[in-house]
């Protein structure tokens, strides 16, 4: 699985500019599934399974967008400014490398600050594509980039730009090859735009009107110096989402995904997110409601170039999420 | 019954005749919330040629012309209707109102204007203390609405109540080759979609929004993407040109669009992702009609399209703006060349769609 | 006509925090099941009851929203037995410390929130108001027991008992939105013995504290052709003395601004006027802070209205409110449904 992950990390694809890693993710599953459309948002949407006796019509949400940049002006010396994509912070600008969607790279630089303690702000940055002058200069006004940094193996942990959310891409396809039986009627939804809020999903939900959803995305952990307070840490198996900052979990649903992780022997945690949203405020808002819950993979330095998850959890994910659509499911 | 499918073919124009309109629409006074001054106007300038009308639950107005066939491409295109403005929330001794702002207006923009109140459009002004009587100290901070009142003289309390809204009280003008009033955001957009609604193409079903609230929240565009659930939506509305020089006479990187240059297409704002498709399909309407346009510049703000696009299962988006400076404020300023082409380019753009645009999402 | 005071004071020390509504929603189950025809619950848990109309058919449907949510705390951590929370929905930190709460664990745990001492805090808290994060609760048991009760994620409830004030006031935790939960039940009552010829669902909304969510499901459910949302206002209180506030006991508010629909107002006030219950008109600029905001622009829009109770401290473990005030909400929904035409909503015209 971690050719997978590396493969779908390495595309870029932020917010809005999905087309490339869509058509990856269409091959990497076409086989797997029994239909496969985009719909108007450009939602990957795969469809597997049958509703059966006891069985529900399911969505599965991981969106397959991630932070980047888009150019607002390229001045007369070739210089491009932009605005971010999703929440870029400008700490992880400084010296940061982009890769265009039409395959040029750049290099971020930043103006002279008046004061060298404070942070500065994104209009202070600028990419700097090595061109002389605004005629030459191979991107213009829309262009969009992803950060550009290498896949890691470090062994048990692996570290990428983008594991947020490719990891949970890369968890949904792993599912969809391994799953054998399921009394459900299963939408793996490869959403966009869920990180400039939540977009994607909105629609997708509607169009599916599922019985229950799950947003498959990373959470951010407590387990690194002088970090924030939270009881999730790497290595502790995949976290089941009691709630996020866009939404609360169904009780009934965490007790589910609680059971059925105890039953199987699969090791888990329980996340409360105090600032980070995901899919699942869209699938539970659709309609006349969704109860609708989320699995989540910690993960260190969250939208930064180098997110940091760990292979065990991953693979604790994909072993949960296969258990818990294997079956009917009982809700108390 | 379509009164023009058999008449020579239009040619989209602006004139006095649509100057006068939007002059008509600047003037009224249409504050987020209580659009119906301009619905009247929009009323009465629709009914002869629409298929069919409705105001809707929020106060939206909803039009359909029908296109010749019956599976033509179903397009939406929505203008607000309302601008940013006052609400009167409390009533203070000798005819001055504490008021709120309805939309974002900086309050720097206040001070010292006239305005007009209710819907008899009474004169008030928010005054401001006499320089004599402020030091060096205050002068430094801005005044906050809070301590602004709106004044109506001493008899004030008897015309007007608390709940009732105000607009700055700019009188419309045409002056060389602009035009600066009010409320120009969105004025120029509804203008353009009564015309374009008296003029529709056969080739599809129009179905146009004159929405409410866009400036507190775009509500009003939400419930009619929603009612219409259209093949896809052209949203029509002003757009800040900050094209000024900079203080240093280096390059105005942050202009958002330049006046003159042209209609704005939206490639990205905080709202909405355009859909590529119909970017690329204005960007050939205007090349082929040799129609000058320009880019938005993307991030910042956000039309109508954020709350159409999510709307249902998903309905493809774009924007396409007029270039207007000192949006917001008491005068805004706009080109009439910039409106014009405004209007070609959105009228190209309906001529083109055809089943197999919307049969075919690449 | 249902006393407020003995219903509100068995609501109380029932939780229901946003998105843990199960406990309220069945007190508020039984309390309606005598009173409606039908009784249901949404997919997200909102509470749905229908009194039938007696017009013909294809009848309107009237929506009155209250919601039954309230904010409170949640368990994020646990450090030697001492809990560290977090808030759900808005809650000033400066209203936590020494604050009885009740730990929804494996049991009910009484416990009190605490403000660390000076020496554990960092150096800009010698003296002003701690965030939450630094703030403990503590259940005064063993980490031990701790570990085996208390999981992350708990919801945990203010437990301060009702108390009543003078002048027909109650002052308790969570009267918003239970305040507007006695309301409606004794417009319920009312309703049960009159004829109407809409239909008029009463929802106890969930999740209103955490933006409204309840409302736009279940108004998408519903399909009501007229939406009322009926929650708590600002009533006067020490330090807010200014246009958005009013009097205690003194009557109800009905909403004017963009969330409402003027017809509906219009109808409200002709109707208070009638029945001579006081009320005053709340300008909302822009939004109602309420339900309302997701009811009018769910689908393809519905027309609405918001009729508040005024209630001081609000998001405190000490709201006050005033009884009679809640009465008077109930009465005045239940008038309105009552005199609500087949064809009100034909005859509405926009801009009369």
């Amino acid at each position: 699985m971690k050719s997978l992950i590396k493969t779908l990390v390495e595309i870029p694809g932020p917010s809005g500019s999905e087309h490339t890693i869509c058509e990856k993710i269409r091959d990497e599953v076409a086989a797997y599934v029994d239909s496969l459309r985009v719909d108007a948002l450009g939602n990957l949407i795969a469809l597997k399974g049958e509703k059966k006796a006891g069985g529900l019509r399911l969505m599965l949400s991981a969106h397959m967008d991630e932070i980047g940049i888009m150019v607002t002006h390229v001045d007369e010396n070739g210089f491009v400014r932009f605005i971010t994509i999703g929440g870029v912070s400008p700490r992880t600008c400084l010296g940061g490398r982009v890769l265009f969607m039409n395959g040029v790279q750049g290099v971020i630089g930043c103006e002279k600050l008046e004061d060298i303690n404070s942070q500065p702000a994104i209009d202070q940055f600028f990419i700097d594509v090595g061109a002389h002058n605004r005629q030459d200069c191979k991107v213009k006004i829309g262009d969009v980039a992803g950060f550009e940094r290498s896949f890691l193996d470090l062994g048990n942990r692996l570290v990428a730009k983008s594991m947020d959310n490719r990891v949970s891409v890369a968890i949904l396809v792993e599912m969809l090859r391994q799953l054998e039986h399921t009394p459900h009627q299963i939408y793996a939804v490869f959403s966009t735009q869920e990180e400039v809020g939540l977009r994607g999903a909105i629609s997708a939900a509607y169009g599916i009107d599922p019985d229950l959803g799950l947003a498959v995305d990373v959470t951010a952990v407590g387990d690194t110096p002088k970090g924030i307070k939270m009881e999730v840490s790497l290595g502790n198996g995949p976290a089941i989402k009691v709630r996020d900052s866009s939404f609360i979990s169904d009780p009934r649903l965490v007790r589910w995904m609680v059971a059925v992780a105890e039953t199987n022997g699969i090791p888990y945690q329980l996340e409360v997110l105090e600032r980070g949203g995901t899919d699942g405020k869209s699938i539970q808002l659709a309609r006349a409601g969704v109860p609708t819950a989320g699995l989540s993979i910690p993960c260190r330095y969250i939208h930064s170039p180098s997110e940091m998850v760990d292979y065990n959890d991953v693979q604790g994910a994909v072993r949960l999420l296969l258990a818990l659509v294997s079956e009917p499911i009982v809700l108390e | 019954m379509h009164p023009n499918y058999d008449l020579p073919l239009y040619v989209p124009k602006i004139t006095q005749e649509q100057i006068g309109l939007l002059e008509r629409l600047c003037q009224a006074c249409a504050v987020a919330g209580d659009e119906s001054e301009v619905r009247q106007v929009i009323l009465e300038q629709v009914k002869p040629y629409a298929d069919e009308v409705k105001v809707d639950a929020l106060g939206n107005v909803l039009v359909t012309r029908q296109g010749k066939s019956d599976h033509c491409p179903r397009v939406m295109m929505t203008a607000h209707m309302d601008e940013v403005g006052f609400m009167l929330v409390n009533e203070e001794e000798g005819g001055l109102y504490r008021f709120a702002l309805v939309g974002g207006i900086d309050p720097r923009q206040l001070v010292g204007k006239p305005v007009l109140v209710g819907r008899e459009h009474l004169p008030g002004v928010i005054g401001a203390k006499p320089i004599h009587l402020t030091d060096a100290e205050e002068r430094k901070h801005t005044i906050p609405v809070d301590a602004l009142r709106i004044d109506l003289g001493t008899e004030g309390s008897s015309k007007v109540k608390k709940g009732d809204w105000a607009t700055f009280a700019t009188r419309f003008a045409q002056i060389g080759p602009s035009l600066c009033a009010k409320a120009l955001d969105d004025r120029l957009g509804v203008a353009t979609l009564i015309e374009l609604v008296k003029h529709a193409p056969a080739n599809l079903d129009l179905l146009v929004a004159f929405t409410v609230q866009e400036e507190i929240g775009l509500r009003g565009a939400r419930v009619a993407g929603y009612a219409f659930n259209p093949d896809l939506a052209i949203v029509v509305d002003s757009t800040p040109a900050n094209d000024l020089p900079t203080r240093d006479g280096s390059e105005n990187a942050s202009y958002n669009t330049h006046l003159g240059a042209g209609p704005a297409i939206y490639l990205a704002d905080r709202a909405t992702f355009s859909d590529q498709r119909l970017v690329r399909h204005l960007v050939q309407a205007a090349e082929t009609e040799s129609i000058p346009y320009q880019f938005r510049q993307p991030g910042g703000g956000g039309t109508d399209a954020g709350a159409i696009h999510t709307q249902r299962a998903g309905i493809p988006s774009v924007s396409v703006s007029v270039p207007c400076r000192y949006i917001h404020t008491a005068a805004g300023i706009a080109r009439l060349d910039d409106w014009n082409n405004t209007l070609r380019l959105l009228y190209a753009a309906l001529l083109g769609f055809d089943a197999s645009f919307i049969n075919n999402p690449a | 006509m249902i006393d407020p005071l003995p219903f509100l004071k068995s609501l109380i020390p029932v939780p229901g925090i946003s998105g843990f509504e199960n406990p309220i929603c069945k007190s508020v189950s039984d309390a309606w099941r005598p009173l409606v025809d039908e009784l249901s619950i949404s997919r997200l848990g909102s509470l749905h009851g229908l009194c039938s109309g007696t017009g013909s058919q294809p009848r309107h449907r009237l929506m009155f929203a209250a919601h039954m949510d309230t904010i409170g705390l949640m368990v994020t951590g646990m450090v030697d037995g001492l809990l560290r929370v977090t808030a759900i929905g808005g809650i000033d930190p400066r209203v936590l410390p020494g604050q009885s709460v009740t730990v929804h664990a494996r049991q009910d745990l009484p416990a009190v929130v605490v403000q660390p001492p000076v020496g554990l805090l960092p150096p800009d808290y010698k003296s002003s108001p701690v965030a939450i994060e630094y703030l403990w609760v503590d259940t005064g048991l063993l980490s031990t027991q701790v570990t085996e009760l208390v999981k992350i994620g708990d919801p945990i409830s203010f437990a301060q008992p009702a108390v009543e004030l003078t002048g027909e006031t109650l002052c308790a935790p969570y009267l918003d939105n239970r305040a507007s939960l006695a309301a409606l039940t004794i417009c319920l009552d009312e309703l049960h013995g009159r004829t109407h010829p809409w239909d008029v669902w009463a929802v106890a909304s969930v999740q209103e504290e955490i933006g409204v969510r309840g409302a736009y499901t279940s108004t998408f459910q519903l399909h009501p052709d007229i939406a009322v949302a009926i929650d708590v206002t600002f009533a006067r209180n020490p330090g807010s003395n200014d246009w958005g506030t009013f009097p205690l006991g003194k009557g109800v508010t009905l909403g004017w601004g963009a969330n409402i629909h003027p017809a509906l107002f219009k109808k409200f006030k002709e109707i208070a006027n009638l029945v001579e219950i006081p009320f005053e008109v709340e300008v909302m600029p822009y939004y109602s802070g309420t339900d309302g905001e997701g009811m009018q622009v769910t689908a393809e829009g519905i027309p609405t209205m918001v009729v508040c109770i005024p209630l001081r401290y609000m998001h405190t473990p000490v709201e006050v409110v005033s009884l009679k005030d809640i009465r008077r909400a109930g009465r005045l929904m239940a008038e309105f449904a009552c005199q609500l035409e087949p064809d009100f909503i034909e005859k509405i015209i926009w801009d009369e």
